[in-house]
């Protein structure tokens, strides 16, 4: 069975989180962000955003409402909360910390 | 504060399940129009972009599950995994009912031995701060706790400095007047701290006062709680009721609670103080006590030990006469209470515990093999989107339900068992095991219950979920349970069997080993024929029958109206009879031998003349004791003989004069004879050097009755007790019994008796176990391997290399686990040591024994599969596929 996605464990949370401080958005639109900013490298597996938002919901980081889209159909939106963006703060600096280490690694090897 | 808001928010999704599912497929659906319409304005066309939308969305049941389990409390998966539980068990209802019945068996045996264990050992005694008091005794060379005599212990008392109170006690026969006679009742005398010592206070009227145990005092007696509602109805007045015991009146002052007993005197009703000291006990070398002492804070029983031992030796100075040799015992209260039995009811516990352990061993076996079998069904379901995790739980949730029934049936089951196990105790034994009566599921057999149960999920889950583990769900889809028996099976499922057996084999060898050692303990040699004897106890009161004279006038009318019952041949007294214990002894000194005061102490029993004649004990030389060796006469005796070999080595005893150690001219008694060893201590006890003396110069309101009859024992009984009473109907009388029931009641034989039956029923059902394991495995071996077996026989292969083939893999198991289990068995044996009588560990008959009926077992259950296997089909087998 394929790989469901080739990110680092614990990144689509922070991908997702890093999202949603720019503006509120819907599931695919966080899709489509992540493929576009990332310029196509990151591409996750498009559903698994899904349980990873309920997990966020859950914590309490985003919450979520029914508004209409521009082509008039109903679609979820997903905002930071305030803890959420505390959390995005941990998560970026836990982020930073572990590419600096990797970083050093590669170096030296 | 965090985590209750995660449980809110948790709770809102359960709540709100069937929005929260609609809103979630309606929200996927939306993402994958948008994408699917976002490649088709790419130039992409339909066809081709709904499936690119999909690809690149994945497997959507699953992110629907996935989504699901991450929001969803963990019960309600087990909801819907436990529906399908019982749908799996119900489709399956053999399987299900085998491993029910065998958890069942596994736990009801296990818990009710462990309800014995908690009541024995686990529960505190019925005291105040029970860890803290002591056993206080003497110590002599023949017996390590010997009796404290009361000028001794009014010394001790006096000059010990490590505890806070510091009482006697000793065991009393009464005689009751009742409206229907003189009876015969269990009493104890104890000094009037006793209960304030112990920490127990009468739960109506009042405790003794300090100086109530003197002779001034008013006669007062404590009844026990069961005395208060059997004999006097539970009566609220009861304090200041009079009781006449011994032809005395007596105050009852209060009643003890109910929970209140003491083992080490077995049953007591009637508790009084010692006021009047008997002839005996006014001597200090009358040993008739015990003590029983709380420790000061701090204090332990090594220094309480070393204490009493330095008095002792004071004492030891000081009287020399009568107090040589007599050294200091002291022992936590409780080790003195159940150290005798804690040995056999752990061995039992254990016996009980490795029957569950086979029983789970077993039903694992059978779990192992379903989920070979299922290894498709969980492949579907894995792929169409069940996560690994929720597959484990599904196996958690079926093991579950089987324990939860095999653990109720369980607790229903042990619950009869205890019932019909104390009712199979005699209430004499169980007089001496008072702690028994609390025997009931308290909440520590309800919490090993449940420890059990959850050990038995763990080990249920953890075998098919480590299946689940190991392997690749895609092999497992393609090859859809048509390949040969698993590896992981294989690897697992023979060594399980091979587990199953090593057990059995130590069970059949414990039960081995116990059953040789009880047949040992009912064959030593007892010195008489035990053989159509009745015998009774009689106790004369002593307001009338308190003359040598009048004793030896009573022992005569007895006797004689015995004699007379149709079917008795003969009629004989004694003051103890034989098998009872080895105890009520005498220090002798044997004239003209050499004596440095050392305490020579042996068995001593006043017997009438006909006695040794009625046993049909062997005279090895001189004569018995005739009607004419009496009052008047010259005081002779008899001894037997251990004590001619130990004191007259090479020496005729006949004829020599043994006294009391100060050789004081009344104890001088002539050896006229010296008769066969006769077992007096208990079955398993050495024989000690013993001295008879004529009952007609040694007489006693207290003896025992032995008749020869010619027909069944049994049936004089009843005429004992009429002949005695017809004498003098205030003689009482007690425990009419026939010696082959007071042998096989003996405390000896009664507890290997049922440790043989215990363990002997748990390794029957082991073997059953482990052969119905066995045969399962090979057969199921050999349902995996019928393909193979076609193939080699359509290849020329006889049937008898098939049967080879079947017997070789199941000999091999079952070598394997008889050879562990002996290893095993040894070892376990030796672990109840304790318990054997005349039957050394290692005994080789019984292990080769044991060997030899699970081999054939074994063969048995393999050869059926075998002929199975050997009578395959080749076509068939080939065209199956």
């Amino acid at each position: 069975m394929a790989k469901k996605n080739d990110l680092l464990p614990g990144t689509l949370d922070l991908l997702i989180l890093r999202t949603l401080a720019r503006a509120p958005l819907h599931g695919y639109g966080i899709a489509l962000s992540i493929k576009n900013l990332s310029e196509d490298v990151l591409t996750v597996e498009e559903g698994s955003l899904y349980p990873a938002l309920q997990r966020l919901l859950l914590q309490g980081w985003v919450k979520a409402e029914w508004k209409m889209t521009e082509t008039n159909r109903r679609a979820r939106f997903y905002t930071l909360t305030a803890a959420g963006r505390k959390q995005l703060g941990h998560e970026l600096s836990r982020f930073e910390q572990m590419i600096a280490a990797i970083g050093r690694v590669l170096q030296d090897a | 504060m965090d985590s209750i808001l995660w449980f809110f928010r948790k709770l809102g999704f359960l709540l709100r399940r069937e929005k929260f599912n609609s809103e979630l497929e309606e929200e996927m659906a939306w993402h994958r129009e948008q994408q699917e319409r976002d490649l088709e304005a790419d130039g992409v066309t339909p066809d081709a972009a709904q499936h690119a939308a999909k690809r690149q969305f994945g497997n959507e049941t699953r992110l629907r599950e996935q989504s699901r389990e991450a929001v969803m409390f963990g019960a309600e998966g087990v909801v819907q995994d436990s529906r399908f539980a019982l749908r799996q068990l119900r489709k399956n209802p053999g399987f299900a009912v085998t491993a029910v019945l065998m958890l069942t068996l596994g736990i009801a045996a296990c818990l009710s031995l462990f309800a014995f264990v908690d009541a024995a050992l686990i529960k505190p005694l019925p005291y105040r701060d029970p860890t803290r008091l002591a056993d206080v005794a003497e110590s002599v060379q023949v017996f390590p706790r010997s009796n404290l005599s009361w000028e001794d212990y009014r010394d001790w008392k006096k000059l010990q400095k490590v505890f806070t109170g510091f009482d006697v006690w000793t065991g009393a026969g009464l005689l009751l007047n009742t409206p229907s006679g003189v009876q015969p009742v269990m009493g104890a005398r104890v000094s009037a701290g006793f209960f304030n010592t112990l920490g127990v206070k009468p739960i109506l009227g009042r405790d003794f006062r300090s100086g109530e145990d003197t002779p001034e005092a008013p006669r007062t007696a404590l009844i026990t709680y069961a005395t208060w509602q059997q004999r006097y109805a539970g009566r609220s007045d009861i304090v200041g009721q009079t009781a006449t015991l011994d032809g005395t009146p007596v105050t009852i002052v209060g009643v003890l609670p109910r929970d209140f007993h003491f083992a080490l005197r077995g049953r007591a009703d009637y508790w009084m103080p010692i006021q009047e000291l008997n002839g005996c006990e006014k001597r200090r070398s009358c040993h008739n006590l015990f003590g029983v002492a709380r420790l000061k804070d701090g204090v332990t029983v090594a220094t309480a030990l070393a204490n009493m031992k330095s008095i002792a030796a004071q004492l030891e100075k000081q009287y020399p006469a009568s107090n040589r040799g007599q050294g200091a015992a002291v022992k936590p209260l409780s080790d003195q209470i159940v150290g005798d039995v804690r040995p056999i009811f752990l061995v039992l516990f254990c016996g009980a515990a490795l029957l569950l352990l086979i029983a789970c061993v077993n039903v694992s076996n059978l779990l192992l093999v379903r989920a070979e079998n299922r290894r498709r069904e969980m492949a579907v379901r894995g792929a169409l989107g069940a996560s690994r995790g929720r597959l484990v739980l599904q196996w958690v949730t079926e093991s579950l339900v089987l324990v939860l029934a095999g653990s109720a049936l369980g607790i229903v089951t042990a619950y009869g068992i205890m019932r019909l196990l104390m009712r199979l105790i005699p209430t004499d034994i169980l007089d001496y095991l008072p702690y028994l009566q609390g025997l009931t599921f308290s909440p520590r057999v309800l919490g090993f219950a449940a420890l059990v149960a959850l050990l038995a999920i763990a080990i249920f889950s953890a075998a098919p979920a480590l299946r689940l583990s190991s392997t690749d769900l895609r092999a497992d889809l393609s090859e859809g349970g048509r390949s040969a028996a698993g590896t992981v099976w294989r690897r697992f499922g023979s060594n399980l069997v091979v587990v199953e057996l090593a057990i059995a084999v130590v069970l059949l060898a414990g039960a081995g080993l116990i059953t040789r050692s009880f047949y040992q303990l009912l064959h030593v040699s007892l010195g008489f024929a035990p053989d159509h004897l009745a015998t009774l106890e009689v106790g004369a009161p002593e307001s009338t029958y308190a003359k040598p004279e009048q004793q030896v006038q009573l022992s005569h009318r007895v006797i004689s109206e015995l004699a007379a019952i149709p079917g008795v041949e003969s009629a004989s007294i004694t003051d103890r009879l034989p098998i009872s214990g080895n105890g009520n002894t005498t220090w002798i000194r044997i004239q003209g031998h050499p004596w440095n005061g050392e305490h020579n102490e042996v068995n001593e029993r006043p017997v009438s003349s006909g006695y040794f004649a009625t046993l049909k004990a062997r005279l090895i030389t001189g004569r018995f004791f005739t009607e004419s060796d009496d009052a008047k006469s010259l005081q002779v005796i008899i001894i037997n003989q251990a004590l001619a070999k130990k004191y007259f080595p090479g020496e005729d005893p006949i004829g020599k004069i043994i006294g009391s150690p100060s050789l004081d001219p009344k104890s001088l008694r002539q050896i006229v004879g010296v008769v066969d060893d006769i077992r007096e201590g208990q079955l398993q006890e050495e024989i000690w050097p013993a001295v008879y003396t004529p009952f007609n110069q040694d007489a006693d309101n207290y003896f025992d009755i032995v008749v020869r009859t010619s027909q069944a024992e049994q049936a004089v009984l009843p005429d004992l007790v009429s002949a005695v009473r017809k004498i003098d109907p205030n003689i009482g009388t007690r425990d009419p019994i026939t010696m082959a029931q007071l042998i096989n009641n003996s405390p000896a034989a009664y507890i290997q008796r049922s440790a043989a039956y215990l363990v002997g029923g748990f390794a029957a059902l082991a073997l059953l176990l482990g052969v119905v394991g066995l045969y399962g495995v090979i057969a199921y071996s050999v349902s995996r391997r019928t393909r193979e077996i076609g193939v080699r026989m359509a290849l020329g292969a006889q049937r008898s290399s098939v049967y080879q083939l079947i017997l070789k893999e199941a000999g091999l198991l079952t070598i394997i686990g008889i050879v562990a289990g002996l290893a095993c068995a040894v070892g376990a044996a030796a672990f109840m040591g304790k318990l054997l009588f005349g039957v050394r560990s290692w005994d080789i008959p019984t292990l080769v024994s044991v060997a030899v009926l699970l081999g054939f077992s074994a063969l048995v259950a393999s050869f059926i599969p075998a002929r199975r296997a050997a009578s395959v089909n080749p076509v068939e087998a080939l065209r199956a596929e």
